[in-house]
């Protein structure tokens, strides 16, 4: 209730709006109130620090001076791609740097949530790059450009929402936008190339691996199961008994199921039952494994979303003629699904990271590559450096889902009630 | 004023059960076209589900209502064309959280009646001036008074082009300083001839703008006279019970 009608901000009582007063909180002052503030709590605060030092010391020591890092730019290649052929590489990059472009485009164009997304991958490359000291010059190379292409992309696209007349401007985003749409077409077409083509040698999929197949089974399983699971959880409050029993059977025979025995029944019982010379192939069908799974959850999640918008305002649509479908597009999804951002995306999360057990099917993902490597003798067995590195990129993408999550809710929360 | 007698809503001894509780006990009530008709009652006795019931947000069990020569039956065609001819006000506004004030106005105009973006905006335009906020357009509902969603719930089922207009307890959830601010809304609604039900506790405003006032006690409808008549004559004893309650705080 923020605004005052006008007739009331103005009353005739002398005095002035004062502003509220400024309180300068300096750097000693806040130690002692917060960390300080008892006897109780500087010991905590003793205790902890002396704590933070001894592991700090031990694991900044083991990481300058012990551990052997060149472990991770030997095998960096198939880290991030597998068995994708080394000649075909460039496939690779030429994805990356077009979604490097797109999204410095987005960023300068729209700002926003997309300026805040540009600028955390750009730092995550930047970290990476820094990092790689040890790498040839032709990957740290490629790595900038992605860099610079992004940093480029971005100047671009603000350029011409700043400056541009109003016709060029539309026409970006609508390039721009057509862009996003052709890109996953575009993306797959080159990694994959085309059977018996000549310019784009088919590379199977069986050949990918590392963090692009990480990738790939991660965002086309997000991007299936999310509109799966909202119509799962549609169907679950359909009044016609057929559709809701599939839908609740369905859901909840799935979730009581663990997603290993799911991506078993994908890998080893499918083939069986599919007539023979039939095959499909082991990526597609740990997708099909990841979306189905994943979409139970999914429905669960938007079904606490769907109850959670009030009654009062289905009636408010019905009484202006909306119809069931109407009523749910327009006023009731859009509500439940911005309340339950947060739960799915710690479902997506969960499954980014869940795509680690691929090994079953078996394909060989950026973690499987990871052990993969460590089998050789070379190395020494187990490396404690190859697993920190691991999970710092699960980390970082991780990091990346959660904090853009959040942003989304505070800048979808406007109208907040 | 004198109205022609030309009925627009009649509802014939309407009975609606909630389980085994008999909310309304065959009410029976015409309107004609042009007529304000406020309804009051203690809390409980069925005036809310009354004019529920004439949008079909409730459905009735036994009787027959008809609005403007279509018969609401379980037919969704016949549903979804009376609910366009009727703006509904509710006590708790209702409007989406998620949409600024000038999409919410323009939501049903573009979806429902089909009608171009602009063309939309340009009525909701007039019907903010009309309900004396353009200024809030493009604020989120959150972010306004009572009173003044109020007056934008009003605006939004107006941009319907209705017919009818249900009030239910349009001013029951407002701060006392907010309630005239939408009374004086509807005052203006009623001068400019929309037939008007309104469900309320405002007996200073049924008494101005009613055509006539009707009494509702648990599921029955006890009396109806014009205002004059039923605040100086009540017939009924409950009528005179709930009238000296209600005059005398």
């Amino acid at each position: 209730m923020a605004d005052v009608p006008a007739e009331t901000r103005t009353k005739p009582y002398g005095g002035e709006v004062l502003p509220p007063p400024t309180v300068r909180v300096g750097p000693l002052r806040w130690l002692r109130e917060n960390l300080f503030s008892s006897w109780w709590n500087s010991a905590l605060t003793v205790g902890a620090l002396a704590l933070l030092y001894v592991v700090g010391k031990g694991v900044l020591t083991w990481a300058v001076t012990e551990a052997n890092w060149a472990v991770i730019p030997a095998s960096l290649k198939l880290l991030l791609v597998g068995f994708y052929p080394e000649e075909e590489l460039g496939r690779v990059w030429a994805v990356l740097y077009g979604t490097v472009v797109l999204l410095g485009l987005s960023a300068g164009l729209w700002g926003g949530l997309l300026r805040e997304a540009a600028v955390l991958l750009g730092a995550g490359v930047g970290v990476l790059l820094g990092g790689l000291l040890l790498a040839g010059w032709g990957e740290r190379g490629l790595l900038g450009g992605l860099l610079l292409l992004l940093l480029g992309g971005a100047v671009v696209g603000g350029w011409l929402r700043a400056r541009a007349p109003v016709l060029l401007l539309r026409w970006g985003k609508r390039v721009v936008g057509g862009g996003w749409l052709l890109l996953p077409i575009g993306a797959v077409l080159l990694l994959r190339g085309v059977p018996g083509g000549e310019l784009w040698a088919e590379v199977p999929v069986a050949r990918w691996g590392g963090l692009l197949l990480t990738f790939s089974l991660a965002v086309v399983s997000i991007v299936l199961c999310f509109p799966l699971g909202v119509l799962l959880a549609l169907g679950r409050q359909s009044s016609l008994p057929v559709i809701r029993w599939t839908c609740i059977v369905y859901i909840e025979i799935v979730r009581g199921v663990p997603l290993v025995t799911v991506l078993f029944m994908a890998s080893l019982m499918l083939p069986l039952f599919l007539p023979s010379g039939w095959e499909i192939n082991k990526v597609l069908r740990a997708i099909a494994a990841f979306t189905l799974f994943t979409a139970a959850y999914v429905a669960e999640n938007v079904r606490g979303g769907l109850q959670s918008v009030p009654k009062g305002q289905i009636e408010a649509a019905q009484a202006l003629g909306l119809g069931p479908v109407l009523t749910t597009l327009l006023v009731v999804l859009p509500q439940a699904l911005r309340a339950v951002i947060p739960a799915n995306v710690g479902q997506f999360i969960a499954l980014f990271k869940d795509t680690s057990l691929v090994f079953i099917v078996p394909l060989l993902d950026f973690l499987g590559i990871a052990l993969d490597v460590l089998e050789n003798p070379k190395w020494g067995g187990p490396a404690r450096e190859m697993l920190l590195f691991v999970a710092l990129v699960y980390w970082f993408f991780t990091y990346f889902m959660s904090h853009m999550s959040r942003k989304l809710e505070r800048a979808l929360g406007v109208g907040e009630r | 004023m004198p109205k022609a007698k030309d009925p627009i809503i009649i509802a014939e001894d309407v009975h609606k059960w909630f389980g085994h509780f008999h909310a309304l006990r065959g009410i029976s009530l015409t309107v004609h076209r042009g007529e304000v008709v406020v309804i009051c009652g203690p809390s409980g006795s069925g005036k809310s589900t009354f004019i529920r019931t004439i949008n079909r947000l409730e459905e009735h069990q036994r009787g027959r209502i008809v609005v403007d020569g279509i018969e609401l039956t379980n037919d969704l065609k016949n549903i979804e064309a009376i609910r366009r001819e009727i703006g509904m006000v509710f006590q708790q506004f209702n409007l989406f959280p998620h949409l600024t004030v000038l999409q919410n106005i323009t939501l049903a105009p573009i979806w429902v009646r089909k009608m171009k973006r602009s063309e939309a905006e340009r009525i909701a335009m007039e019907l903010l001036e009309r309900v004396g906020i353009p200024e809030q357009a493009h604020k989120y509902p959150g972010q306004l008074s009572g009173g003044q969603q109020q007056r934008v719930a009003i605006a939004r089922a107006l941009a319907m082009q209705p017919k009818i207009m249900l009030f239910d307890e349009p001013t029951s959830a407002l701060d006392p300083e907010m309630i005239k601010e939408v009374l004086d809304v509807m005052r203006e609604l009623a001068r400019s001839g929309m037939t008007m039900i309104v469900v309320t506790h405002e007996m200073g405003f049924a008494r101005e703008v009613a055509d006539r006032i009707v009494f509702f006690d648990e599921g029955r409808l006890v009396e109806e006279a014009p205002p004059d008549e039923f605040f100086s004559n009540p017939k009924h004893e409950r009528t005179k019970l709930f009238l000296s309650q209600i005059l005398q705080h």
